[in-house]
């Protein structure tokens, strides 16, 4: 026993020294601050800015005035039209989307053991906006027929359920090729990213000048639609997901040693991967439904947290919520500023700074090994 | 922990014919057998990995079906022969994952040492803050054995599941492994391995299990079943056993058959 009388002696003099040392690791809710300050730094910052400049103290006048703090509005009346209902529901659907992206990115890392797995680049958003796009060339076929039924949820539904389809689909089908599976999880993604492609391509060649519009706009991504209707539809999807997928992340850490030995260490696996596809696609189809498909938010955050916090899930999770609702906060304000009055759909915008910045990160990951 | 008249089917291909064990703790038992005799199988088995197709498992006198995996978590611990890891995750925090089943979100001051103690057991305490996938294949094995330690260590009459610990450990690790696994079961675990290098199971095993081809070839002392006659009929090769009169274990020496040069 003389071992276990070193452990409590070691653990004795560690608890003293804790008592002594502030330096504490990072704990979750320290990333959530300092993430959350950046996040409402870059919030402040989008609402003020557009073609109608908001200074930082009429917004502070604005938001005061509305929940009863001061009694006198703002002189100019226009400002505070523009501030509730052009900037702040497009403010708020950016971060709910970006959120969204950002922690299922992260979560379907997790799940496929492998930091390349992304929304996008496996097919799920993919197979999202297919539906989506389904979901409208029937809507406008019959006349509004499914909106009179099921309102606005109908677009997040079906968008879910295209995107819940093609992630059971690519992930057994990377299970049947055995342990990891990237190469068929890629290929599978080609495959479903190819078919959608034909069928946009399809639908180009026999749309409308409006339905065009439509379409690219699924294929770009935009937050062009905000209002208060599309931000509280996809509030409960985006929100559920981020209320309960940290409840995985010790889970997950675990997976990072594969399924059996998860296992062995008490995971159990099927509830495990229900969970996740269940909550990634919650959050990756509504936002699909409302903002199209917005490439490389769900793989480069992740990355970007990991490369700050380290790759433990309790810490990704989060901020991968946080960083994804950051930086397209930041693209969607660059996205209808840069080339103004017109806006540039922020799907190009992503993707455009997106790719440079991932190579970078790798290129700095293998440089700084060993 | 008990097997009793287990058998193992897959697609009608029975891997595993009438496996009888019995295991207790304060006892080291090693499981050998050429490739492809079901050695692993039955380590998946023992786990709960897989379900035996007849046949029951118990495990301190209860079926093992009936154990939750979190249960079992805190009552045996598992290193598997595959340990691939992509993500950066420091040595230190894949040790603490031996931790899991016993915090709830915050690891306790307590499992922290106990995770420092097993870093210095391994011998692996230099490294514990470089990148697991930066090291090598003995070193990263070394990173698991310590985790199943840390996941075992406070529990009383646990049972240590090994599959080939030492595969791709240097000799002095190898030697070192055989040292903690001799070690945990006097203090009262028992301990399953399956050994590819018969000289340690000879010199280590309190008993040993032979395979083969998915069936008990010979189980007992290392004395009674590592045999000449059963190497050679378990492995195809002919072996001398010889008594070197200043080591008080025998040694096992394949004999050389001439090699056909052309």
């Amino acid at each position: 026993m003389i071992e276990e009388e070193t452990i409590t002696k070691a653990e004795q003099k560690a608890q003293k020294i804790a008592h002594q040392n502030f330096k504490q690791p990072l704990s979750p809710a320290w990333v959530i601050l300092i993430l959350g300050v950046v996040l409402l730094a870059c919030v402040v910052f989008s609402v003020g800015t557009g073609a109608l400049h908001i200074s930082f103290s009429e917004i502070a006048g604005i938001v005061s005035h509305k929940i009863g703090l001061s009694d006198t509005p703002i002189l100019e009346e226009q400002k505070e039209i523009v501030f509730w209902v052009i900037r702040l529901p497009r403010v708020c659907l950016g971060i709910l989307v970006g959120a969204g992206l950002g922690i299922a990115g992260a979560a379907l890392q997790g799940l496929f053991r492998n930091p390349i797995a992304d929304a996008t680049l496996i097919g799920v958003t993919s197979g999202a906006s297919l539906f989506a796009v389904i979901v409208i060339m029937v809507n406008i076929k019959f006349f509004g027929i499914i909106n009179e039924y099921a309102g606005a949820y109908t677009l997040s539904f079906s968008a879910f359920a295209g995107a819940a389809l093609t992630t059971m689909i690519v992930y057994q089908l990377s299970k049947m090729t055995g342990d990891g599976g990237v190469t068929t999880m890629l290929l599978c993604g080609i495959a479903i990213n190819a078919f959608v492609g034909a069928l946009t391509g399809m639908m180009t060649y026999l749309a409308t000048d409006e339905q065009l519009r439509t379409i690219t706009f699924w294929t770009l991504g935009s937050l062009g639609g905000a209002n208060w209707t599309t931000v509280i539809s996809i509030a409960p999807f985006v929100g559920v997901s981020i209320l309960f997928m940290p409840y995985l992340a010790k889970s997950l850490n675990l997976l990072v040693l594969g399924e059996s030995q998860a296992a062995h260490l008490g995971v159990n696996m099927k509830i495990l991967k229900r969970s996740i596809i269940v909550l990634a696609t919650l959050a990756v189809g509504s936002s699909v439904a409302v903002a199209g498909t917005i490439g490389f938010v769900g793989l480069v955050v992740p990355h970007i947290i990991r490369s700050i916090f380290g790759p433990d899930n309790r810490y990704l999770l989060v901020g991968s919520a946080f960083g994804g609702a950051i930086v397209l906060t930041i693209a969607d304000t660059i996205s209808r500023t840069i080339v103004a009055p017109a806006e540039l759909p922020i799907g190009i915008l992503t993707a455009l700074l997106g790719t440079p910045f991932f190579l970078y990160l790798l290129w700095n990951q293998k440089r700084n090994r060993v | 922990m008990e097997v009793e008249n287990v058998h193992f089917v897959v697609k009608n291909k029975p891997l595993l014919q009438e496996i009888n064990l019995k295991a207790k703790t304060g006892e080291l038992w090693a499981i050998v057998g050429a490739n492809g005799a079901g050695k692993s199988t039955l380590m998946k088995l023992l786990s709960k990995e897989l379900v035996p197709t007849s046949g029951k498992i118990s495990f301190h006198e209860k079926d093992l079906k009936k154990y939750n995996l979190k249960e079992l978590a805190q009552k045996r611990a598992v290193l598997a022969q595959q340990n691939v890891i992509t993500l950066s995750f420091t040595v230190h925090e894949i040790v603490l994952m031996g931790r899991y089943p016993f915090y709830e979100s915050k690891p306790s001051q307590r499992d922290l040492s106990i995770v420092d103690h097993c870093l210095h057991k391994v011998g692996i305490i230099h490294f514990k803050d470089r990148m697991y996938p930066t090291l090598s294949g003995g070193e990263q094995q070394r990173v698991q054995l310590a985790r199943t330690l840390a996941q075992i260590w406070e529990v009383r009459e646990g049972f240590i599941l090994l599959d080939e610990p030492t595969s791709g450990m240097d000799l002095l690790h190898q030697y070192e492994t055989f040292q903690l696994a001799r070690e945990m079961m006097q203090k009262g675990y028992g301990v399953i391995a399956v050994v590819h290098d018969l000289n340690f199971a000879l010199q280590y095993a309190d008993r040993i299990l032979m395979l083969k081809k998915g069936k008990i070839f010979a189980s007992g002392t290392p004395n009674e079943v590592l045999t000449g006659k059963n190497i050679k009929e378990a492995f195809g090769v002919s072996v001398r056993i010889i008594h070197p009169d200043d080591t008080p274990f025998p040694v096992i020496i394949p004999e050389a058959s001439s090699v056909a040069v052309i």
